[in-house]
């Protein structure tokens, strides 16, 4: 069901620029076309000079004084999958620059009843989405929709495969408390192979000269993690990891992944629980990150989370300012 | 078998140069074809018959018509994706003259009835088509079919294609079985208790893309298991299906090396592409089983040239956009291949890899035709069916999938430069394909 969320009444516009599939030769001439200057699918195909703009753009963005930026223009949130944060935080960050937005869910909408990733695009491009955020469980179905579309298509996870504005809000908070990346340890301790957002940040933060540490079971941890960009080293014990690192962010542990795997739950908190102990191998002024939702007890204990070196707040605050600058470039108005 | 049944008149095909490695024959002859059969081979106009028509053969190979052990022709059932004669008119196209069609239909061929309909006239093909038949029964992988109603029918294999057989008993029954009659089990190699959720090969680019992927291991341990029972059951038939990782090859080379009687196939996407490819979440890259890493590639390669692989087959899997044009994970495996493959073979393993013209022949034709016992076929001796491949080995072009015979478009070869075109392709003695 579509939620209208700023005001019934908008004026009404011709769909300029739709563009529908035609048919060729009888076939849908669905070529592949270039995603929408704007698009944000992932961290691994941007260039450090387009990373960089974004995380100087958020700097420039307060929530508190809103400009109205994108004024009128229709964002629609696409989300396959249940989100609080990242939901609300896109929401907010597009009604901070004066956008109209829209809330589309799987459950409750004739996505339910099959209807194709791209028949959902094309329907909200023929309402008038200007731009679609998208989480989606399948890795690539933001690429899928961006080849078919002609708007900006900003991935807000994708599967298992990345998780961009959550890597761009992480590093815009590494800066806040560390002056560079460069020389950085970071320590990153989970489950790996599920975590979209260790991608995103594994993309992000080893091209600015950051050394990261895997860490975790193989069944959370496979030796081929580390080759996933230049400048990672996996680790199965946390002590390895934590010793002198600068940042550590922590994973969401699903219980539900440990089902049918070799290690078992007390295991898991035995071995990789972050605690004030286990903190104290790493750097006096490390700091703590988790994309949440965290589960005190699970993967940190009470006195992490809610400790002095946990950034985890600041996170959540700093993914407004971040978000605006993907939504105000993702419309070209990158000012 | 073909569809018009009249006696084709008489063809002369003079001036081309014959490649027949089962006759050993790597010369300039000319053939004459009569009454569906070959009537005359003999040098250079030394052709002593007459004939109705003659083909310009100059500059061309001439070869014994190509056999694809492994097509989905998607009847009966699924005919949205592909037809019998839209099937056959790509085949033809792509130098084929006989395609084996796999059983994993709409229902599954899993009797002498369905094998007789797909054989009837009435579908249209324009080369011969040979079923292979469900080994058991909706291909559930227990109980056995009939095996020999089903050969009796028609059908020159049996497998459970698009699935393994995993029970090792039910597997040693169908080796059985298969021995009693001279029959050819066929296994598609995919132990898919651990390929669950997976779409394509397991390594850094399913861990980058964050896809769960398919390990070697998971195709080697049934190809293992499957050579193991072969070796023990005398007079077994294993045939293993497109077979893609390093791993299966040596499986497959210790069952030849005691001399069981196992076979493999290879399909021109597994000697030409990598699981890298897949780029962008592109499923024109999406197969089972899937593309794999240069290494197995370079395995591949090598067991091409050196005999360990018997020929090459297609797997031509066409889909519709609908069920390609999807999330990656949830797309529908497959690819077409039947008009790119005599085009892979001589860009890839000829030119690039230096593989001799006469080998890549032999693969696409003496091999196959030993694989199910081809009588007749896979060579133009005297007496054999009249089924002739004519094919430009030195001809420049583009493929267009949008041109395709094919009912369905899903290729990764799109827009790819290739050199070696069929020309034309005889079928029984009747040209059932010629190229414009």
């Amino acid at each position: 069901m579509l939620h209208f969320s700023r005001g019934p009444i908008a004026r009404n516009r011709p769909c300029r620029g739709l563009r529908w599939p035609r048919m060729m030769h009888g076939l849908p001439s669905y070529a592949m076309n270039k995603p929408a200057r704007g698009s944000l699918l992932g961290i691994e195909h941007l260039e450090d000079k387009e990373i960089l703009g974004l995380l100087k753009l958020a700097r420039r963005m307060n929530p508190l004084k809103p400009r109205p930026l994108l004024r009128n223009k229709r964002i629609v949130l696409l989300f396959y999958e249940a989100s609080t944060r990242t939901r609300s935080s896109f929401e907010i960050a597009a009604k901070s620059l004066g956008a109209i937005t829209t809330l589309v869910q799987s459950s409750g909408s004739s996505i339910e009843k099959g209807e194709s990733l791209l028949d959902t695009g094309y329907t909200l491009r023929a309402l008038g989405a200007d731009a679609i955020v998208i989480r989606h469980p399948a890795a690539g179905a933001p690429h899928l929709m961006a080849k078919h579309l002609d708007i900006p298509v900003i991935n807000a996870g994708d599967g298992m495969h990345e998780h961009p504005s959550q890597a761009l809000l992480d590093a815009f908070t590494i800066l806040k408390h560390k002056k560079l990346f460069k020389g950085l340890q970071v320590a990153i301790i989970g489950d790996i192979f599920h975590s979209r957002v260790t991608r995103s940040n594994c993309h992000l933060l080893t091209r600015f000269g950051v050394k990261i540490t895997l860490c975790g079971p193989p069944e959370f941890v496979p030796d081929v993690a580390a080759t996933l960009v230049p400048g990672l080293r996996v680790t199965r014990h946390i002590e390895e990891a934590l010793r002198g690192a600068d940042v550590i962010m922590l994973l969401r542990l699903q219980k539900e992944r440990l089902a049918g795997q070799k290690i078992r739950l007390q295991d898991y908190i035995a071995r990789y629980q972050m605690t004030a102990a286990r903190l104290k191998l790493a750097r006096r002024d490390a700091i703590v990150m988790h994309p949440g939702p965290i589960i005190r007890g699970l993967e940190l204990t009470a006195e992490i989370a809610d400790g002095l070196q946990s950034v985890i707040i600041d996170e959540v605050h700093n993914s407004v300012p971040t978000r605006m600058a993907i939504l105000a470039r993702a419309l070209g108005k990158a000012k | 078998m073909t569809k018009d049944n009249a006696k084709p008149g008489s063809l002369l095909i003079k001036g081309g140069h014959l490649i027949d490695p089962a006759a050993k024959i790597n010369a300039s002859m000319d053939i004459l074809l009569r009454d569906g059969r070959v009537a005359e081979i003999a040098l250079p106009n030394k052709v002593r018959g007459g004939a109705d028509e003659k083909f310009d053969a100059r500059g061309l190979i001439v070869a014994p018509g190509f056999i694809d052990l492994h097509v989905h022709l998607r009847e009966p059932g699924q005919g949205y994706k592909e037809t019998i004669a839209t099937g056959t008119a790509a085949a033809a196209a792509g130098g084929f003259t006989s395609v084996c069609t796999m059983p994993n239909t709409a229902p599954v061929v899993d009797t002498a009835e369905w094998v007789a309909w797909l054989r009837h006239p009435e579908r249209g093909a324009v080369v011969n088509v040979f079923p292979i038949a469900a080994a058991t029964r909706s291909s559930r992988g227990a109980a056995l079919t009939d095996f020999a109603a089903l050969q009796k029918a028609g059908a020159v294999a049996v497998t459970d294609d698009g699935k393994p057989i995993l029970d090792d008993e039910v597997m040693r029954a169908a080796l059985r079985l298969g021995a009693e009659l001279n029959l050819p089990v066929v296994q598609h190699a995919e132990d898919t208790r651990l390929t669950e959720s997976c779409s394509m090969h397991e390594g850094p680019t399913s861990f980058r893309l964050g896809l769960r992927g398919m390990s070697a291991a998971a195709e080697a341990n049934v190809v293992e298991r499957d050579v193991n029972l072969a070796q023990q059951i005398r007079e077994s038939r294993l045939h293993v299906a497109h077979l893609s990782t390093s791993d299966a090859l040596k499986a497959v080379r210790r069952g030849k090396r005691a001399k069981a009687r196992v076979t493999c196939e290879v399909t021109p996407h597994h000697f030409t592409l990598l699981d890298q490819d897949v780029g962008e979440y592109n499923t024109d890259f999406k197969m089972n089983p899937p593309l794999r890493t240069a290494f197995d590639r370079e395995a591949i390669l090598v067991a091409l040239a050196d005999g360990t692989v018997d020929a090459i087959a297609t797997d031509h899997a066409p889909h519709a956009t609908h069920e390609k044009q999807v999330e990656f994970e949830r797309a529908a495996f497959g690819i077409t291949g039947l008009e790119t493959a005599l085009a892979l073979a001589i860009t890839k393993l000829h030119r690039e890899h230096k593989i001799p013209l006469t080998r890549i022949v032999e693969l696409f034709s003496a091999g196959p035709a030993r694989v199910f016992d081809f009588h007749g076929r896979g060579s133009l001796v005297r007496g054999s069916f009249a089924d002739v491949t004519i094919f430009d080995p030195k001809k420049r072009w583009t493929f267009e999938a949008a041109k395709s015979r094919s009912l369905s478009h899903n290729t990764p070869f799109d827009g790819w430069q290739f050199t070696g075109r069929v020309v034309a392709t005889v079928v029984g003695g009747r040209v059932v394909y010629r190229a414009d």
